[in-house]
């Protein structure tokens, strides 16, 4: 891992937002993480890949603040910070998009993008900025919302989902997490999250992508890091990577270079029945 | 850079997929799209109040009198006031079933301080207002905290304050209310003048139309499409004549009573409450999707926790003006129909029992319709089992209506 690591510390510049080292969460009986690391630079996608159960969401619920990890390190912009709670991360900058949206649909676009954060005069709400916010918001990300006024229930799922990351974008955070964004979306709607993605990015924010689909890892993401059963598996650049080694990282198939670098590393290799 | 932005399209009509409304048939076409994808919003109820008034209008012409409306107005107001809180309750998507037996047990210990005790009637009343805030901070206490559904604990609760009702009326059963005190003055026997009516909907007009004027001055500030102008100035005079003329109407007998203008009041500032502040957003965001409410940072508990004692302070003050309607508490007081007529009024009204969906005005078109169901009735020498059928089945039509609009908003992509 190590080897790999250092070529793209070698390679990258931007300022490192996030830096994970030595993370443990237990559950019962269950070690959901083991000594876990992760590094986001500024401007960079890494995409967090991994079997069901590989421990993909608990490391994503932890950096958002849901779960405390039990033992480790997490460094926002160099400083070694608790995250307490989901408001604690948005207060620190970390947003994050969950698989479920958690739009309301009885809401328009912009009720939505400010639930919670509306701009007020008094206990007024002042409709006209929250409005000119919210074009500002959606052009930034090219995205494609015919109004601002109808109900979120209207939208198709990539509308949605552009509304969602939207929405993560209103407190101006460092780092984005997108929970599976592109998992429930046809071909031009995936199309579409995937040009956002690519839009964080350019605005220098740190973005962590969870996904099933290879495919589209392998189309959006600068790095891409493997979890299996709680444990960093591997590390690949993503212009490096083919598929099968993905597939083979994330199975954990002992007959490949993968496995073999785990054993060098003294971890008891996992041996398929 | 003001040149620049009167020559470029206002920032929200950039999208070449945006269905323009430009023309007066565009507005229709695009209100008949809204119909047809079952956003229907106050239309049915307004369709049906225009239809049970023409019925009765045909069967008995006193009905549309003047003198029968006035009476309607006086009596609708103050079931519309306990219906006002659950119209709250259900954009929640809860409910309170015993908003009847509380605001019997309320206005019964305000008849029993006032009466029996010598109390000065303010404090009488201000002691029952604040009862019904402390029933509904227990029902918040319950309902966040437990976790006992809306539905149990006010079950629960309309019993007990049934027998709380009882308790407090002791043995004397019934208590009157001397008719020249100040409550059954003010809700029997207070109107606005001519001039005072006049000068109400003047301010009513005025106030109306500057709002929309300044919207639109802000709007074209920001650099969004402003509404259109022409449509305000309708919409104004729509209002300026209609209410003129009702109060033109209702004075031929004796004009708005201070009753009335008191539950309009309320209906007004509970609607700019819900619609303009981040509490009312709060209360619709809660009723749409509780759970993304929480994530959003809004202390959800709370957003319940105002709506109970809201919906309780309601009853208690509806209760009140009931008392004073009828100058007399008794052991049925609350307990018969309110509570269903309530309800019924706030559904009827279009306000959605799915939650996130209804506005204050339900309220108020809710307990017209059932009001003139029942002034038409009696004017027909029907009897109040006849009514009661009828209101019943005004109820489900209204819930069936809702139910299917819904329906048509899922496959039509309006939640």
């Amino acid at each position: 891992m190590s080897v790999i690591e250092n070529e793209v510390t070698a390679r990258d510049t931007g300022e490192v937002v996030l830096s994970l080292a030595g993370i443990n969460k237990r559950f019962g009986a269950v070690q959901a993480l083991t000594d876990v690391e992760l590094t986001v630079r500024a401007g960079e996608v890494v995409a967090l890949v991994g079997d069901n159960g590989a421990g993909k969401s608990t490391l994503v619920k932890t950096i958002a603040g849901v779960h405390q990890p039990d033992a480790g390190v997490i460094e926002f912009a160099g400083a070694p910070v608790t995250v307490a709670g989901p408001a604690g991360a948005q207060h620190l900058g970390i947003a994050t998009v969950f698989q479920d949206l958690a739009l309301c649909d009885n809401l328009d676009v912009v009720a939505n993008l400010f639930l919670g954060k509306e701009h007020h005069v008094g206990p007024v709400i002042n409709e006209v900025t929250m409005e000119r916010e919210a074009w500002r918001l959606l052009r930034s990300l090219s995205a494609k919302i015919p109004s601002v006024r109808i109900p979120v229930a209207g939208l198709s799922g990539g509308q949605r989902q552009t509304v969602a990351i939207a929405r993560s974008l209103v407190g101006n955070p460092r780092l984005v997490m997108l929970d599976e964004p592109t998992a429930a979306l046809g071909v031009a709607q995936t199309a579409e999250v995937l040009n956002l993605v690519e839009r964080l990015r350019e605005q220098g924010l740190a973005v962590i992508l969870i996904s099933h689909n290879m495919a589209d890892v392998q189309a959006v993401s600068d790095r891409i890091v493997v979890l299996r059963l709680g444990r960093n598996a591997a590390e690949f650049r993503t212009e490096e990577a083919t598929t099968d080694q993905l597939v083979a990282a994330i199975t954990g198939a002992s007959d490949n270079v993968v496995a073999q670098r785990a054993a060098r590393r003294a971890v008891p290799p996992e041996v398929p029945q | 850079m003001t040149d620049q932005l009167t020559h470029q399209p206002a920032v929200d009509a950039t999208d070449e997929r945006l269905v323009r409304v430009v023309s007066p048939g565009d507005y229709l076409r695009q209100l008949g799209g809204r119909l047809r994808g079952g956003d229907l919003g106050m239309l049915p109820v307004i369709l049906g109040l225009v239809a049970i008034c023409a019925f009765f209008y045909s069967q008995e012409p006193t009905f549309l009198s003047s003198r029968s409306l006035v009476t309607m107005t006086l009596y609708a107001a103050p079931l519309g006031v306990i219906a006002l809180g659950i119209v709250l309750v259900l954009l929640l998507g809860e409910i309170d079933l015993s908003v009847g037996t509380v605001s019997g047990f309320t206005s019964a210990t305000t008849a029993v301080m006032f009466v029996s005790h010598g109390q000065s009637l303010t404090l009488s009343i201000l002691v029952a207002i604040a009862l019904g805030a402390l029933i509904g901070g227990g029902y918040a206490v319950l309902f966040v905290w437990v976790g006992v559904p809306s539905f149990v604990f006010t079950l629960a609760g309309l019993l007990a304050f049934e027998g709380a009702l009882y308790w407090v009326l002791g043995d004397q059963g019934t208590i009157n209310l001397p008719r020249d005190s100040g409550l059954p003055e003010f809700t029997r026997q207070k109107f606005l003048s001519d001039g005072q009516g006049y000068a109400l909907v003047a301010v009513v007009v005025a106030v109306y139309v500057g709002s929309r004027l300044w919207t639109i001055r802000q709007r074209r500030a920001a650099g969004l499409t402003p509404p259109n102008l022409l449509g305000v100035v309708i919409k104004g005079t729509a209002l300026a004549v209609g209410l003129g003329w009702l109060t033109y109407y209702l004075g031929i007998d004796r004009g708005w009573g201070y009753l009335p203008v008191l539950f309009a009041g309320l209906v007004v500032l509970m609607d700019l409450l819900l619609r303009r502040t981040r509490w009312g957003r709060y209360v619709y965001a809660v009723g749409g999707n509780e759970e993304a409410a929480r994530r959003a940072g809004i202390r959800v508990g709370l957003v319940y926790g105002s709506v109970f004692v809201l919906c309780s302070t309601f009853a208690a003050l509806g209760g009140v003006l009931v008392a004073g309607q009828l100058t007399t508490v008794s052991q049925s007081s609350g307990t018969t129909d309110t509570n269903l007529t309530a309800i019924a009024a706030a559904v009827i009204g279009g306000t959605s029992l799915f939650g996130g969906r209804g506005s204050a005005y339900s309220a108020l078109l809710g307990i017209l319709v059932l009001q003139a169901i029942r002034t038409g009735l009696n004017l027909m020498n029907v009897d109040s089992d006849v009514r009661l059928i009828v209101t019943g089945a005004v109820l489900l039509l209204a819930v069936a209506i809702d139910s299917v609009a819904r329906r048509a908003r899922s496959s039509s992509g309006r939640g």
